[in-house]
């Protein structure tokens, strides 16, 4: 029997019904294609979650201001206190071990105004490092320097959102413009290049300057908005962590620390969360994928031992005018294969554009992994086959005469 | 040229041994026309399993064109049925939903023919059992049972067969479609000079072969020559 008579009698064989070649195609499609679209879901969902928790700075650790400590008084509210000084985080940087930088932060909201324009942004009093720690990188000009910490100078840098509020979508030659805050003019010395949103600000939307002018013209005390601590590497974060809470609790004279003035808040455990409740998630969509896939293998088992016995008297037949075993074996293998790789490339195609169609709708992007493609349509061939070629092999060893007897 | 001596078939169910056949022997010529007549359980299905090469017997030999068939392995039984034999079955057996012309040219897939020469070969097998060409294309669930019963008459012929071999062919029919199936045999047999062998349990059908072999509890009773009445 030639290869081209044995993909004829396939073709023939399979197009003759073609409602249950449907059905059973149906069941592998739906089986590979959820799989490998949940799958691409949830990893979709894991790099984003983890991404942009990575693009607020690496290794870092929070330093916020608590709730005010007052006695019977009205409470201020979780950071809302003025606890935190200069000192703090120069006492940090000294006796901290494993810190990389420290950024001191003032920040607030206010009341900009360029020639003509006006808008009302977040006011970030930082210093040189911030631009490293915090990943916020220079498109034009340069970032906060020392010398302008030092001297208390009235210069500023731009989120590229404020730059568009203040200056007009994609405006060139805004370095070296003036703007006012508060009533005080303020140098434009650089912009900053989009990062997008971080998930708990935008730091697009933001105007940088240093935190001495924004302690004395801005928010007029000595006090910090923000600490932030960079550790040398995501391993020794949580030891730096606890140190700085020790550090403060010291110096703020508290014992108890369930009473402490000031929050701190690790970035690997923010990661850690993130990453458990998405890896949940995923392992979730996957179950779900797993089980369609396991009743679309039941599916094809079912179609085959069915399609098998109904055909035994066929089988009987071939042999009577003359098919060897082996024809018969190769003629059934070839459709099992034919149908659950025809099958199997539809449902990669169909995970596929579901995955595209998710990404294309911005639900998250959605990221197709190999190995699911894998996985799923070895699951289904390994199915298909044993399923289609089990049955075939044991009609084919009938003797021609129970075959055809057959009912 | 069919010889067969002392061909002995025996069934074993646990413990119980059946003797199907108990030694029988005859020559069937080319050329013949032969009826094996026998009522149910006589031997008469299990002679035409040995005979068709779709089973061996357990003692005795069988030459079929000098070839001695009787102690061959599964697959060379299969290439003696595939080159020298051909069948008509009481159920007709065709592939459903598949043309005419399809099920004709599937002896020939497992001979390994050329496509070209199968399509030639299966038209004039369809043409020398009668069937109009009009429905070589159709369905084999769109014909009636004596157009089914000719386009597995039609197959049978297709690999040119030293022997062809009905098994009740007209059991499935009424009288008139088997009257015709029955002559569509006569006139291979006479016009092409094919050597037909039919298995049946009905007088009136074995009527129509040159002659009849009567076989009761595995053994011949009778061989019986005749001249047929249209001659």
């Amino acid at each position: 029997m030639k290869i081209y008579d044995v993909l004829r009698e396939t073709y023939s064989a399979l197009s003759g019904n073609k409602v249950r070649t449907g059905l059973t195609m149906l069941g592998i499609i739906i089986g590979i294609g959820s799989v490998i679209a949940m799958t691409a879901i949830g990893q979709g969902a894991q790099n984003s979650i983890s991404s942009s928790i990575q693009s607020i700075g690496a290794n870092l650790v929070m330093v916020m201001p608590g709730a005010q400590r007052s006695f019977g008084g009205p409470s201020g509210g979780r950071g809302g206190a003025q606890t935190l000084t200069v000192g703090d985080a120069d006492a940090i940087e000294a006796s901290v071990s494993n810190v990389a930088g420290v950024v001191r932060e003032v920040t607030s909201r206010k009341q900009v105004v360029a020639t003509g324009t006006n808008t009302n942004t977040s006011i970030i009093g930082t210093e040189a490092s911030y631009s490293t720690i915090r990943n916020v990188a220079i498109d034009e000009g340069s970032f906060i320097t020392s010398q302008n910490v030092l001297s208390g100078s009235k210069v500023a840098v731009l989120g590229p959102t404020t730059r568009d509020d203040l200056f007009g979508v994609g405006a060139t030659g805004v370095v070296g413009q003036k703007i006012r805050i508060s009533g005080s003019e303020y140098n434009i010395i650089g912009i900053t290049i989009a990062k997008g949103g971080s998930g708990f600000s935008n730091s697009d939307d933001a105007i940088y300057v240093p935190y001495t002018t924004a302690q004395r013209y801005l928010s007029g005390n000595k006090y910090l908005s923000e600490i932030d601590v960079s550790a040398q590497s995501s391993d020794v974060s949580a030891q730096v962590q606890t140190d700085i809470t020790s550090l403060l609790m010291q110096r703020h004279n508290i014992t108890d620390p369930t009473k402490t003035d000031f929050n701190t808040m690790n970035q690997a455990d923010i990661i850690a969360t993130a990453s458990s409740v998405t890896s949940t998630f995923t392992a979730l969509l996957a179950a779900i994928a797993g089980i369609s896939l396991l009743v679309g293998g039941i599916g094809i088992m079912n179609m085959m031992l069915t399609t098998v016995t109904e055909r035994t008297r066929e089988i009987g037949l071939r042999k009577a005018i003359g098919a060897k075993r082996r024809d018969i074996n190769f003629q059934f293998l070839t459709e099992a294969v034919v149908l659950t790789f025809t099958g199997g490339f539809l449902g990669i195609i169909l995970g596929w554009l579901i995955a595209f169609g998710i990404s294309y709708l911005g639900i998250v992007q959605a990221s197709v992994s190999l190995s699911s493609i894998l996985l799923a349509f070895g699951v289904s061939a390994l199915i298909g086959i044993v399923f289609g070629y089990y049955p075939a092999r044991h009609a084919s060893s009938l003797n021609p005469i129970d075959a055809l007897r057959f009912e | 040229m069919i010889e067969i001596k002392n061909i002995v078939k025996t069934y074993k169910t646990g413990d119980i041994e059946f003797n199907a056949l108990n030694g029988v022997s005859f020559t069937i010529n080319d050329g013949e026309f032969v009826a094996i007549m026998g009522p149910s359980g006589s031997g008469k299905s299990t002679l035409m399993h040995i005979l068709g090469a779709l089973d061996s017997p357990t003692g005795g030999t069988y030459f079929l064109d000098g070839k001695d068939v009787s102690t061959l392995s599964d697959d060379q039984l299969a290439d003696i049925r595939k080159d020298k034999i051909g069948f008509v079955f009481q159920s007709f057996n065709l592939l459903p939903r598949t043309t005419v012309l399809r099920n004709v040219m599937l002896p020939l897939i497992y001979e390994g023919v050329a496509s070209e020469e199968r399509e030639k070969r299966a038209k004039e097998a369809l043409a020398s059992a009668g069937l109009d060409e009009s429905h070589f294309t159709h369905l084999s669930n769109q014909l009636s049972g004596g157009q089914i019963q000719r386009v597995a008459i039609a197959r049978a012929l297709v690999n040119n067969p030293t022997l062809i071999l009905a098994d009740e062919p007209t059991g499935n029919l009424d009288t008139k479609t088997g009257e015709i199936v029955l002559e569509t045999f006569r006139k291979l047999n006479k016009e092409l000079g094919r050597t037909v062998v039919l298995i049946t349990h009905e007088q009136d059908v074995a009527e129509h072969a040159d002659r009849v072999l009567f076989i009761r509890d595995g053994l011949l009773i009778e061989d019986k020559k005749k001249i047929h009445k249209h001659i």
